[in-house]
């Protein structure tokens, strides 16, 4: 059934009242009245008005101070401005402020009717207006992740059927991509989601540490082990166990690990007992796994144990236009969070942000935007605030001609990690990676922490 | 002509309906600035001339009406309520410029009677362009809507006239 339409009338005059309020009820409408402006705002919480018509001139509170008024508190309703005396001034004056339209009493029957069907057609086209972009909003939303990307609206869809399953799932993509968001999601879509999500980054820890993480330890069994703990796997219980840069653990750990998989049980570290494993496993990873096993450093048998199901998602240079969409999102959240009111990004500042090329895709983005909203000082974000490197060829960039990509990118991280006397999380932040990637690097371009010379 | 009317409604509803003695336009309905009488306030004075064991009261009255928010009206009813009233003048072919004619100017009145008194008996504006109930605020779409209710209307009135209405003497 149609919900019902309600019209408020406000005039002091009581036959005006009268009249009106029963030629609209003969139409259906449910309709009020009000004798003057103060009394139409004590009755205006009482429903979802759709139409008031006011009269212009009443004592106290005039109708366009009335209407004035209505739009604060009602901004939906739409006011019609009734007079008996129309004049130039006052009809522009009224629609100025935002009446939907100024009639002159008396009016013509049949105009009247199709002018209120005219406003309840049009309500009813806003209201379906935006019930179809939230719905178009819904699609491009999974949980925390935006997109419009086709490709990234497939993984969202993907994401919620494979919730339902228990099958181990394998992510890929550069770093920044938004993995562990999406095995959050994947974890908050499936019915573990009131049970723990645990996550192990595997890249930060070494061999022996990260087996007595996974799997725990006796008491004894190994110096230091003077009590026994619960490795992640058991504090998965039933929930998720998310395994980041899984590309990175060792052979002898991909053994255990490929073992412990396929028996779904396994022991502490120096213990006898079996326990068996119930949460699901996401692993996931930045490395190209299918390289890593042609070098021999990843195991084939334990790459497809793992890759039953697989999801890739595209690094952010490849999917632009969900820049915008992003920036929307975190300006949103760091409006919360750091109690801002910033309404958005100025054109030019926004046509740097899709020129870039997000090496560290859409976590280097939220970096940017982050620290764009704590330098600026208006509303709008400018080119100013936002801290992208500059392109190359203008002055004062170093000077670069003659390096590789590689080799610039040694130096730029040699350089940030020195000016932040190698603390790891600044500088990532900083870079815009995780520490996880930057210590990847760190090891990958062989760098050292130089000694400070005390003279 | 109202003796017509009077047969006509106590056919269509199956209970009495009486004519009361001509009661006089009320003073003070008179718009001076416009030259028509102000429909509403005419309703109230016949509802005070409401006899006890009546249901509902129409009146009739051969003048322009209107209310202050609208050039004129046809009539007027109570939503749910007793009191309605139809007015002539804007029925009459004469109105228009044409030459008067009975029959015309009889049909149109029973329609806007029974839309009226349709009203009174809670039935509101139909969307069934045949049906009575269905809204004329021209006498194009007086002369275009049929002479009945449509169905579901029929059934609405049957069962609030329930209690009042007389084994079917006459009724079609």
């Amino acid at each position: 059934m149609e919900s019902k339409v309600n019209i408020l009338i406000v005039d002091d005059e009581e036959i005006v009242r009268e009249s009106l309020a029963s030629w609209l009820g003969e139409d259906g409408y449910e309709v009020a009245a009000a004798e003057n402006g103060a009394r139409a705002l004590e009755r205006l919480p009482e429903r979802d008005w759709n139409l008031a018509m006011v009269d212009l001139k009443m004592p106290g509170m005039d109708g366009i101070q009335l209407m004035d008024e209505i739009r604060k508190t009602r901004p939906e309703t739409i006011v019609i401005i009734m007079t008996a005396y129309a004049t130039v001034d006052t009809a522009v004056q009224a629609m100025k402020k935002g009446a939907y339209d100024y009639i002159v009493k008396p009016f013509n029957p049949e105009d009247l009717s199709m002018t209120i069907r005219k406003i309840i057609e049009h309500q009813k086209l806003v209201k379906e207006n935006l019930y179809l972009r939230k719905e178009l909003k819904k699609q491009y939303r999974l949980h925390d992740m935006v997109s419009k990307n086709h490709k990234m609206i497939e993984i969202f869809d993907l994401v919620k059927t494979v919730a339902k399953s228990n099958s181990i799932v394998l992510v890929q993509g550069e770093s920044g991509t938004g993995k562990e968001l999406l095995s959050r999601a994947i974890h908050m879509e499936s019915p573990r989601k009131d049970e723990p999500f645990v996550s192990v980054s595997c890249a930060a820890l070494t061999e022996n540490l990260l087996e007595s993480e996974l799997f725990g330890y006796e008491k004894g069994a190994f110096t230091g082990a003077d009590q026994a703990r619960s490795g992640k796997m058991e504090l998965a219980k039933d929930g998720t166990l998310f395994l980041d840069e899984i590309g990175d653990i060792s052979l002898k750990l991909q053994m255990d690990l490929l073992r412990v998989i396929e028996q779904r049980e396994f022991r502490r570290v120096g213990g006898t007992q079996l326990i068996p494993i119930t949460s699901r496993i996401i692993a996931a990873t930045n490395r190209d796994l299918k390289k890593a096993i042609e070098e021999g450093k990843f195991r084939e048998d334990l790459y497809y144990r793992l890759n039953v199901i697989s999801i890739h998602i595209p690094p952010l240079r490849e999917r632009k236009e969900d820049i915008p969409l992003l920036v929307e999102h975190f300006l949103d959240r760091f409006n919360i969070e750091m109690g801002k009111n910033v309404d958005g990004v100025a054109e030019s500042a926004m046509r740097l942000l899709m020129e870039h090329d997000w090496p560290g895709n859409a976590r280097e983005l939220r970096n940017v935007i982050e620290r764009a909203m704590v330098v600026t000082k208006g509303r709008m974000i400018l080119d100013a605030d936002l801290s992208l490197p500059r392109p190359s060829g203008v002055p004062g960039a170093p000077d670069s001609r003659g390096k590789s990509l590689a080799e610039m990118e040694k130096e730029h991280i040699r350089q940030v990690l020195q000016e932040n006397r190698w603390n790891i999380i600044r500088s990532a932040h900083i870079l815009g990676i995780d520490r996880v990637t930057l210590y990847n690097k760190i090891r990958k371009y062989e760098l050292k922490k130089e000694p400070v010379l005390n003279t | 002509m109202l003796r017509k009317l009077q047969v006509h409604l106590r056919d269509t509803f199956s209970v009495p309906a009486r004519i009361m003695k001509t009661m006089s336009v009320p003073e003070g309905s008179y718009e001076r600035s416009r030259n028509q009488y102000n429909s509403t306030r005419i309703l109230r004075e016949i509802l005070k001339e409401t006899p006890p064991d009546a249901i509902k009261i129409l009146g009739i009255v051969d003048r322009d009406l209107c209310i202050p928010i609208l050039t004129f009206v046809f009539g007027e009813a109570q939503l749910g309520g007793v009191a309605s009233i139809v007015a002539l003048a804007r029925l009459r072919q004469e109105f228009y410029g044409l030459s008067p004619d009975d029959g015309i100017l009889f049909e149109r009145l029973c329609k806007e009677t029974l839309h009226e008194l349709g009203h009174n008996f809670g039935l509101i504006h139909c969307n069934d362009r045949e049906c009575i109930m269905y809204l004329s605020n021209t006498v194009r779409d007086v002369d275009r809507k049929g002479t009945t209710y449509c169905g579901s209307c029929d059934s609405v009135l049957y069962l609030k006239t329930d209690p009042w209405r007389v084994q079917p003497w006459n009724r079609r």
